[in-house]
């Protein structure tokens, strides 16, 4: 972890005070807000922070490594002069790096004079092209009712102990670009994916690896880890120095890269430690007012742009304190990203695999990538239809558990049986199942068809006569 | 143009600090560094001027130089406006593009308004006119069908001495010259406004013409007075950006101004590629053609953010000055008193509730009582509409914004996360909304349609929250237990829910209906419960009803009938007529 990208500035000794991974240095002059500092310790161990405030004679230094060791009299502060950059190279796919970007695998750092700052810069809205196509994961209710579509940000809202990994792992090992049902397949393209833990278990980053590995990717991937033993205040870079190799692999090299990045909770908690040992004013839970802005400039770093024909796909991961979805983490992260993917604690119960609770699920870009020439034309209305069904079923199973099954009327007793096949029969599927558009549509139909015929009031009529297959099919 | 008034002494993010305040004024536009990134002067305080700067002050150093403007932060004003997409600082994207590239570089100094433009300027006054503040004195028509009126500065008046022929001018070339007092003053068509400070008009009068949005809830059941303010809250996926993505798309407002303010990239995206290619169906032009963008999405610097506001808000006044009517969609404002929170924070203000700083309140008051239905200095009528979105933290509206939004705007959009969840669009909650401008347009719609539009829509709602009542009901003993008349109310209430309120913003037919389309829905839908009630009343079972062909109709219209085939409506009436008389002839 030594290796140290930018040479040479000013040294002092004039560290006044130490809190948790904060450091406040005295009499430095010349430093720049945001740039990069070298720690080195009594014992002349280095390690590395970044200015996050500067005024003419005392800086605050974020020390990425956390302050155990570091005493006020024996350490000193070079100040580097420039931003937090990392080397970023194709040949960094197949590798693995530690939450700053250094090699982690034994390996040389990489080959490059390309140093790009882990920030990056905002994508000008008039440089994008708009997400259309779509991304077939072979799972049915993502494919079916929550398209992913190229260039998206769609997170899975998890929860403790739920199969949010293997999920994420069957999304990557899945994908392929859909093609309409009709059309030829599209040839091979250019795919990486990066990989970014945050405060997960070693066992979840094995996991990762293995299966990226029997899916015979693992040269396509390129894994930054900052584990739950890891610095805290390390993984504030972690997702920042993954994104800056994706936007380098996505706009400069073409590719279509996918960023799956674990956990965000663990990475807002990290941010909410700075935040509260600088004394800042919290909003909601103690996490600072700027937790929004901050999730954005990572989130944001995603889509596709005019000048290339690569693109970013995220699948940020979080889990939600006690399921709860208001809670700011997921809030705040739903607020940006373009829809979610959420599990529900009850189908995980109940056994049901992948647990997609689909009501609270949405991919807001899904609109424009299916339908007619993209997926199949009754698509839309299909997914509107299930939709409504499912929720209307919903209302009718909590009146069966007051009232009783019996009681109910013929076609309420329908709605539950269609209810209970919807998520045995369409959700549900083995990890390993991959579901072409087709079978899900058809599927889907066919629960549909469960239902009488007048109570599809979302599909329109031709639809009806093309794909019902009810009792009442006939008039 | 701009010498030095003082040093850095202190940067953390968007907030800096320096020495030197004797030379610099309170708002005032600075220029920071060395790359002379744009600020503003946000307080000063003995020697020490504290600035917000509009871009990344990463790399910045305490010593840095900083440069006084002597101005304001302004926008441009002028042809060339509309279609346009700015940053928050009115910096012009596709211009920023050229210049970085496809990432947003910093310190770039492009002028908003494109300078080499020639407008066919078409003079209206002559020399010895007296004009007054906003005088219009001018036209050039901005695109085919849009004719921008050149007006005096709102801040100046006196004498005409010159007056530029008719033919191309560029926005700097004189078009005029008045005499001010002593003093000649050369007039273009560009000129520049305080974004902080309001326009200034004759006099505010009462807005009683709705704004028409196409939305059937909307204009039907919560209707929003051209000139009046409404906010939209919503939790995350509720349908905030989409609603007013629609209304932008549909309202009749001749000049929108959309601000898409800390919000994704991807939408303000989807506006440029889509509007061009949408047709404004009352001018026959492209959407693009009445638009003004204004994207600061929220990876973009916050303080440009909370300048975003007020820019659009300034864009938005200078057309209603001209006599037109103009929406102004915010998304969103949360967003923006997020960042005066941010900046707040970091000058170590006095937090109030949530960490918001105390004169957010005042803020949101000052936004909004800009909207309003006018009368404008050169007499003509102008109003400024604004709908803005609030996104509240987990949903919940008893938090600061949502609650200060409420004081200031008289018509309350609720959008319900249990509606979007299941898929019913647009996500109004029917009960918690509101709209105080029903009296205001009550005889505006009874103009139009010739029809009691308020008692119809008054009578549909207590359907609906008579359903509401009898869905606790429901929920305890099953539907069976009640008496067929008020099953009827359900299942007309269903009409009322899926047939009228939902609307596909998706769906050709669907995504706009005009006011005689909605009033004859609604009427069709009222007329069913009345048909049906009597038959009801006559003990004909409740299943019956349910099961006559013409449910699937009532529900399915919206986009079976287009706006242009409204007789079509005259045939569902018949199916109505036919149907239910033969049960009133079998229950008689
Ligand atoms: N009128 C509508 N018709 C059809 N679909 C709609 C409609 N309104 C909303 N939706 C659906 O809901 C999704 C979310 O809507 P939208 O993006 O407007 O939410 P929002 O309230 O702006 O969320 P956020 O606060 O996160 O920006 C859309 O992508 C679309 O799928
Ligand atoms: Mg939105």
């Amino acid at each position: 972890m030594s290796d140290v990208i930018v040479q040479s500035g000013q040294e002092v000794v004039g560290v006044s005070r130490i809190t948790g991974p904060i450091m406040i240095v005295e009499g430095a002059a010349n430093v720049s807000y945001d740039e990069v500092v070298e720690i080195r310790d009594g014992r002349g161990n280095l390690r590395r922070g970044r200015v996050l405030e500067v005024g003419e004679k005392t800086c605050v230094v974020q020390v990425f490594a956390g302050s155990t060791g570091l005493s006020i009299d024996g350490t000193r502060v070079r100040f580097l002069g420039d931003t937090l950059r990392i080397p970023v190279a194709e040949e960094m796919l197949g590798r693995v790096f530690d939450g700053l970007g250094n090699p982690l695998d034994g390996g040389p750092q990489p080959l490059t004079d390309h140093f790009a700052d882990v920030n990056g810069q905002p994508i000008n809205p008039t440089a994008r092209i708009y997400p259309r196509d779509y991304i077939q994961t072979g799972v049915s209710a993502i494919d079916g009712l929550n398209t992913l579509l190229r260039g998206q940000k769609l997170p899975i809202f998890s929860g403790a102990g739920m199969p949010h990994d293997q999920l994420a792992a069957q999304i990557v090992r899945q994908a392929t670009l859909g093609a309409p049902t009709d059309a030829p397949s599209a040839e091979a393209e250019q795919f990486a994916i990066v990989f970014a833990a945050m405060g997960v278990k070693h066992d979840v980053a094995n996991f990762f690896r293995r299966s990226f590995t029997d899916s015979g990717a693992l040269t396509r991937v390129a894994m930054f880890l900052n584990l739950a033993d890891d610095p805290p205040v390390e993984r504030l870079v972690t997702p920042r120095a993954a994104l800056t190799l994706a936007e380098y692999l996505a706009y400069e090299k073409g590719m279509h890269v996918l960023v799956v990045l674990t956990d965000m909770t663990n990475y807002c908690e990290a941010l909410r430690q700075i935040s509260n040992i600088r004394g800042e004013v919290p909003s909601r839970k103690g996490y600072p007012g700027y937790l929004y802005s901050d999730l954005a400039s990572l989130y944001e770093r995603t889509g596709r742009i005019r000048t290339s024909e690569g693109s970013i796909t995220q699948i940020p991961i979080l889990t939600m304190p006690s399921d709860d979805i208001t809670h700011p983490v997921p809030d705040l992260t739903g607020y940006i990203t373009e829809g979610q993917i959420t599990l529900g604690r009850e189908l995980d119960h109940s056994g049901i695999y992948p647990p997609i609770a689909v009501l609270p699920s949405l991919s807001r870009l899904m609109k424009d990538g299916i339908g007619q020439g993209r997926t199949r034309g009754d698509h839309p209305r299909w997914g509107a239809q299930l939709y409504a069904a499912y929720a209307h079923m919903q209302d009718v199973r909590s009146l069966a558990s007051v009232i009783g099954e019996e009681e109910l009327g013929e076609v309420d007793q329908k709605y539950l049986k269609f209810g209970r096949a919807f998520e045995k029969e369409f959700i549900n599927q083995s990890p390993t199942e991959n579901r072409t558009i087709e079978q899900t549509l058809s599927i889907g139909w066919r629960l549909l068809s469960m239902l009488p015929k007048d109570e599809l009031t979302r599909v329109s009529l031709d639809e009806l006569k093309q794909y019902y297959q009810g009792e009442d099919a006939k008039h | 143009m701009s010498e030095q008034v003082g040093v850095v002494t202190w940067i953390s993010g968007p907030v800096v600090r320096a020495r030197g305040s004797r030379y610099v004024g309170m708002l005032e536009l600075v220029e920071v560094g060395e790359d002379r990134l744009v600020g503003e002067v946000i307080g000063l305080n003995g020697d020490i001027i504290t600035v917000q700067v509009y871009e990344e002050t990463s790399g910045m150093k305490p010593g840095a130089p900083v440069y006084g403007t002597g101005l304001p932060l302004s926008v441009e004003l002028g042809p060339g406006l509309l279609k346009s997409i700015f940053d928050g600082v009115q910096r012009p994207l596709p211009l920023i593009e050229i210049e970085s590239g496809s990432f947003i570089g910093r310190g770039m100094r492009l002028d908003p308004l494109y300078r080499k433009d020639r407008w066919k300027f078409n003079p209206t006054a002559k020399v010895g006119d007296v004009v007054s503040r906003s005088a219009i004195i001018g036209t050039v028509m901005e695109t085919e069908t849009f004719e921008h009126r050149i007006m005096v500065p709102a801040d100046l008046s006196g004498t005409l001495t010159w007056v530029a022929p008719a033919g191309d001018y560029t926005i700097e070339d004189p078009i005029a010259k008045l005499k001010v007092g002593n003093e000649e003053k050369v007039l273009t068509m560009l000129q520049r406004w305080p974004v902080r400070r309001p326009r200034p008009y004759m006099t505010r009068m009462r807005g009683t013409t709705p704004l028409i949005t196409g939305q059937r809830v909307l204009d039907t059941f919560f209707p929003v007075s051209k000139g009046g303010a409404a906010g939209i809250p919503g939790p995350f996926g509720s349908g905030k950006t989409v609603t007013q993505h629609s209304i932008a798309k549909w309202a009749d407002a001749q000049v929108i101004v959309y601000i898409g303010c800390g919000e994704r990239g991807n939408e303000m995206t989807e506006v440029l590629q889509e509007f061009p290619h949408l047709v404004d169906p009352r001018s026959g032009r492209p959407l693009m053609e009445r638009t003004v963008l204004i994207a600061n999405t929220s990876n973009m610097p916050v303080a440009a953010r909370e300048a975003s506001i007020y820019t659009g808000i300034t864009i938005a006044e200078y057309y209603r000055d001209m006599g037109y009517h103009v929406a102004l969609m915010a998304d969103s404002t949360s967003r923006w008193a997020e960042a005066l929170r941010e900046v707040s924070g970091r000058l170590e203000e006095m937090p109030a509730e949530e960490g918001y700083p105390a004169y957010l309140a005042g803020r949101l008051a000052e936004f909004y009582e800009r909207a309003g239905y006018v009368e404008t200095m050169n007499d003509h009528i102008g109003s400024v509409t604004i709908v803005g979105a609030v996104s509240p933290p987990g949903g919940d509206f008893s938090e600061p914004v949502t609650q200060h939004t409420k004081r200031f705007i008289r018509c309350f959009w609720a959008l319900d996360k249990s509606l979007s969840s299941a898929r019913h669009f647009p996500s109004i909650n029917w009960l918690d909304s509101y709209s105080e401008y029903l009296d205001d347009v009550a005889d505006w719609w009874q103009e139009k349609v010739g029809k009691d539009w308020l008692k119809m829509r008054n009578h549909a709602m207590e359907l609906l929250s008579e359903e509401s009542r009898l869905s606790q009901i429901v929920k305890l003993v099953g539907p069976d237990a009640l008496p067929d008349e008020e099953r009827l109310v359900l299942e007309t209430s269903r009409l009322l829910r899926e047939g009228f309120l939902q609307q596909n913003a998706m769906d050709k037919v669907d995504a706009f209906s005009t006011i005689q389309k909605q009033i004859r829905m609604l009427e069709l839908i009222l007329y069913f419960h009345e048909r049906g009630l009597r038959i009801v009343k006559h003990g004909a079972p409740i299943s019956l009803i349910h099961n006559l062909p013409i449910v699937d109709t009532l529900i399915r219209m919206k986009s079976i009938v287009p706006n242009e085939e409204l007789e079509k409506m005259d045939d569902i009436q018949k199916q109505i007529d036919d149907q239910m008389s033969q049960l009133d002839v079998e229950y008689r």
